[in-house]
């Protein structure tokens, strides 16, 4: 019989299985990146002067910032010079059916299953297929404009609602907020615009999936939603990324805004390539995603089921400035062999009788490393703030780490903020039970687990849930003996 | 070069410049091989220097106050009679007594008669002119000093503290009472106390270490405290620190416990006093089976600033530790709380227990709390927990709706909030006189 160490390493060989490329020719920018990169950038998009100056300002602002160092993960020097800044799909032609959309890229989505024609026949889910940066094709987009919803590109939105966009973008995030922050605010390429108005009830769930795909392409994505008083979105993003064996930079931000009475549900899947087993390549992930809750009531649930990535570097985060605004965090997050993940969140509550709550759940297996970082902040005068935290580790084999660095700053007496967190093992009582009763050791793990993760399922739209569930499964192929 | 850093960078020069002064006053000591380690000290010292809020460990808390005095390196104290002492005496520790003013051994005060064989209780300069074996092996082995400016300080000017040493298989029967008073009459001054206590296999010993300061020294000082326990297999140390400065005094303390094989150490902190305090105890567990509490109530009012921060480590399998922090903080008082467990990759079997909470009082006390699991094994059971919160409302009802006043009522929940610490003081004299004090300072916050 094989040791129970034996059998865990064999099991964690398990491989990505999505990496393919697809041959399309990519339109880029010479490597390396300087205030002409950004002109080049901003001119290719054919965008405002006040969009260049924005950029700009960003990157002369990103030039005396250093790089973060203290997450608890490692990796060799980021060379920001020796990357491509923009690629796009050479097809750059205005599309109003599926039939004019290049045939090899159709196929890319078939392989990942999400093929749009499938997806608007079956599933009534609008798509705003983001590949390499450049929307190729976006759906029900008649529907969504009757009710006064925006939905779009990050460069339509420029172009189309300037207003919007000026008003909105960097209010959440600064261009000065942070160094991937201010790097993804001076050469962003495109992302997604979403704008729910005054009391509407977007009527299906918003998805957009990323894909890097041209090889040394750090990919920008800006994402910005907009929710007016009383209206209702619920987003979702999922990715899958092709292998490779050079690390790929992904530095995205994502900004949030809910108004009075109004709320933001934003889901995420994440599977980039975590590199291979002996822990060559796999996609840099440092991402900065903060929701604001500027008016009464609103509420920003952040769900994220994180499995992919070499090195995970990304805290939602809520800004609860109205009085009774609720800002949730639920997050799943897998590592296995030589993955990093440095992930968590910050609920700042700043106005009256706001609450937080935050279920994490990590689960680390080989050689990787996954922290929890959490920040619970109760400024003075926020009274009656309330918070309830729990982090729960589950460790897989006797090689990974996993950690907990939770923060708790509180200035106010009528807080109540509590914290909880564990670490342990899949029980061999449980094990036993389930084999007792004919499972294999493998299905009797992912039951175990997916029932560890399930209070953050169940926060995932249906659809999502599912997706999660197998991708869980994937991951975790082979782990554990 | 930021302003603090400007700040930090003249500290430490004054503090390198006063080192030759120092130096020559050391007369006998100046020959000890102790000699060279205060020297490498004194270079890690000029290397690394004072913390700055930018290191992660002090995020929380800035010196910067304790950094615009021009500290004596000795200062005379009032002369002292037995009777102004008496209400920092225990009862019936009385006759276990060591006395330290101002950092420096008082003899006359002290009163200590060794009954079990063997045992030593020394003032540790004693020790370190005659040559002590123990000093040799185990002062300055366990807290590092290469990269913390505070232990490099202590280290490079420890002048005295307490020395404890018992043989094997002795247990001491009565616990030592280690009293610090300063006094700061004299001017601003600095102390750098450094005690070790050393438990022979299968002993047994407690020591409380109290700090107090006379009344109408008005001036600032500083304590810099570095205390190294060391427990052998199969020993069982206690060791309860009671930290009531001037508020006015800055007081700064590392413990290191390096525990072996079946042995436990408990430690237990009351921080009561202080202008600005920091208490860094950390434990070390080097072989399997061994267990460590690290237990502390802190009490907060005013402006006073208390942080403690805490680390366990977990190196080897089959190890127990538990955690209890609490803190009550009223007035502007600032409390910080750092917990960190770190289990690494050998010790398997291990069970680690954190718990922290806070209660606030009033609107302008700050709580900063960061509980820390770092956990590189697998069959482990670890667990944290933290709490921020203010006294219940309905227990307050239930007790006023009784007739309690509601003056009274807050200090009763006060005491069930801290009692379970106090619980964990095993001398029960100490822990019975300990309560009386903490239950009168609850009507100052």
């Amino acid at each position: 019989m094989m040791d129970e160490n034996e059998i865990i390493e064999e099991r964690i060989k398990s491989d990505y299985k999505w990496g393919f490329t697809t041959d399309i020719e990519n339109d880029t920018v010479p490597k390396g990146l300087n205030e002409d990169t950004v002109r080049l950038i901003s001119q290719k998009k054919e965008e405002p002067e006040w969009m260049l100056e924005w950029r700009l300002e960003a990157y002369r602002h990103w030039l005396t910032m250093t790089e973060p160092k203290w997450p608890h993960v490692n990796y060799p020097d980021i060379d920001f010079q020796d990357a491509y800044y923009y690629a796009a799909p050479k097809q750059q032609k205005k599309l109003d059916s599926l039939d004019e959309v290049d045939p090899k890229l159709l196929e890319t989505f078939d392989k990942l299953g999400i093929s749009i024609a499938e997806q608007k026949r079956l599933t009534g889910v609008a798509v705003d297929a983001v590949m390499d940066s450049v929307s190729v094709a976006t759906t029900f987009k008649k529907e969504l404009a009757e009710k006064g919803i925006i939905f779009c590109s990050f460069s339509e939105a420029i172009r189309e609602h300037p207003d919007l966009v000026r008003k909105y973008m960097g209010s959440v995030v600064p261009q000065t907020d942070n160094f991937y922050a201010a790097l993804n605010s001076a050469v962003f390429t495109d992302g997604s615009f979403c704008y729910i108005p005054e009391g509407v009830r977007c009527p299906m769930e918003l998805s957009t999936y990323f894909r890097i795909n041209a090889a040394n392409t750090g990919q920008f994505e800006r994402t910005l939603i907009v929710a007016e008083p009383g209206s209702y979105v619920s987003y979702l993003e999922g990715c899958t990324a092709p292998m490779r064996d050079e690390n790929q930079l992904h530095a995205a931000v994502v900004e949030i805004i809910a108004h009075k009475d109004a709320e933001v549900k934003y889901s995420t899947v994440q599977n980039w390539y975590p590199g291979d087993e002996n822990g060559k390549g796999g996609i840099y992930n440092f991402v900065t995603k903060r929701g604001l809750c500027a008016g009464e009531n609103a509420k920003i649930s952040w769900t994220q089921v994180e499995t992919g990535s070499a090195i995970t570097w990304k805290y939602p985060s809520v800004v609860l400035q109205g009085d009774n605004s609720v800002g949730e965090f639920y997050s799943v997050a897998l590592t296995n062999n030589f993955q990093q993940a440095d992930t968590g969140t910050k609920m700042i509550h700043v106005g009256k009788n706001t609450r937080s709550t935050i279920i994490s759940k990590g689960i680390s297996a080989g050689r990787s490393n996954n922290s929890y970082r959490g920040l619970v902040k109760v400024v003075k005068g926020a009274s009656n703030a309330r918070n309830f935290s729990q982090c729960d580790s589950l460790l897989i084999g006797d090689r990974c780490g996993a950690h907990t660095f939770p923060y708790l700053e509180i200035a106010d007496s009528s807080a109540k903020v509590e914290h909880e967190a564990t670490t342990s093992k899949i029980g061999e009582d449980q094990l036993f039970y389930c084999n007792q009763r004919g499972l294999d050791t493998e299905a009797a793990i992912g039951i175990i687990v997916n029932g560890y993760c399930k209070e953050v399922f169940r926060e995932l739209p249906m659809e999502f849930a599912v997706e999660a569930q197998k991708l869980l499964a994937i991951s975790l192929e082979g782990s554990v003996g | 070069m930021s302003k603090l850093d400007g700040k930090l960078a003249a500290a430490k020069d004054l503090f390198l410049k006063k080192y030759e002064t120092f130096e020559s006053g050391l007369n006998g000591s100046y020959n000890a091989p102790f000699n060279e380690t205060r020297k490498s000290a004194l270079n890690a010292f000029s290397n690394v220097g004072l913390p700055s809020n930018r290191l992660e460990d002090w995020k929380y808390t800035n010196i910067s106050p304790l950094l615009k005095h021009d500290y004596k390196l000795s200062a005379t104290a009032r002369n002292l009679t037995a009777d102004d002492l008496s209400k920092f005496l225990f009862e019936g520790l009385e006759n276990n007594l060591m006395v330290f003013v101002n950092g420096r051994f008082n003899k006359s005060l002290s009163n200590y008669t060794v009954a079990e064989a063997g045992v030593v209780v020394d003032n540790l300069r004693h020790q370190v002119d005659s040559g002590s074996d123990v000093v040799k092996d185990h002062l300055s082995r366990h807290a590092g000093f290469e990269e913390e400016g505070f232990v490099a300080l202590n280290t490079a000017f420890a002048h005295d503290g307490v020395f404890v040493s018992v043989p094997d298989n002795t247990e001491v029967a009565e616990p030592i009472h280690v009293l610090y008073i300063s006094d700061s009459a004299d001017g601003e001054f600095f102390a750098a106390p450094r005690n070790l206590i050393v438990a022979g296999k299968n002993s047994k010993v407690a020591v409380v270490e109290s700090y107090h300061a006379l009344r109408g020294s008005d001036h600032a000082y500083l304590n810099n405290v570095v205390t190294e326990i060391v427990a052998e297999e199969n020993a069982n140390v206690e060791h309860i620190k009671i930290q009531d400065e001037d508020r006015q005094a800055y007081h700064i303390c590392r413990s290191q416990s390096h525990i072996k094989r079946d042995s436990k150490v408990t430690q237990i902190n009351i921080d009561m006093g202080g202008r600005l305090v920091r208490n860094d105890l950390n434990m070390e567990m080097s072989d399997q089976n061994c267990e460590a509490e690290l237990i502390g109530l802190y009490m907060g009012t005013g402006r006073q600033h208390i942080d403690n921060h805490t680390f366990i480590d977990h190196a080897m399998p089959h190890c127990l530790s538990t955690e209890l922090y609490k803190g009550i903080l009223g007035g502007k008082a600032q409390g910080v709380f750092n917990g960190k467990v770190m289990v690494r990759q050998d010790a398997q079997k291990t069970n680690a227990y954190q718990t922290n909470q806070a209660l606030l009082l009033t609107d302008d006390a700050v709580i900063n709390s960061k509980p820390e699991l770092e956990i590189y094994a697998d069959d482990v059971k670890c667990s944290h927990g933290a709490t921020v919160g203010q006294l219940d409302e309905e227990a307050l009802f239930y007790l006023r709706s009784r007739g309690i006043p509601r003056d009274k009522a807050h200090s009763l929940l006060q005491y069930a909030f801290a009692s379970d610490v106090l619980g964990y003081i095993g001398l029960d004299n100490v822990r019975e006189q300990l309560e009386a004090r903490v239950v009168e300072r609850f009507h100052t916050l």
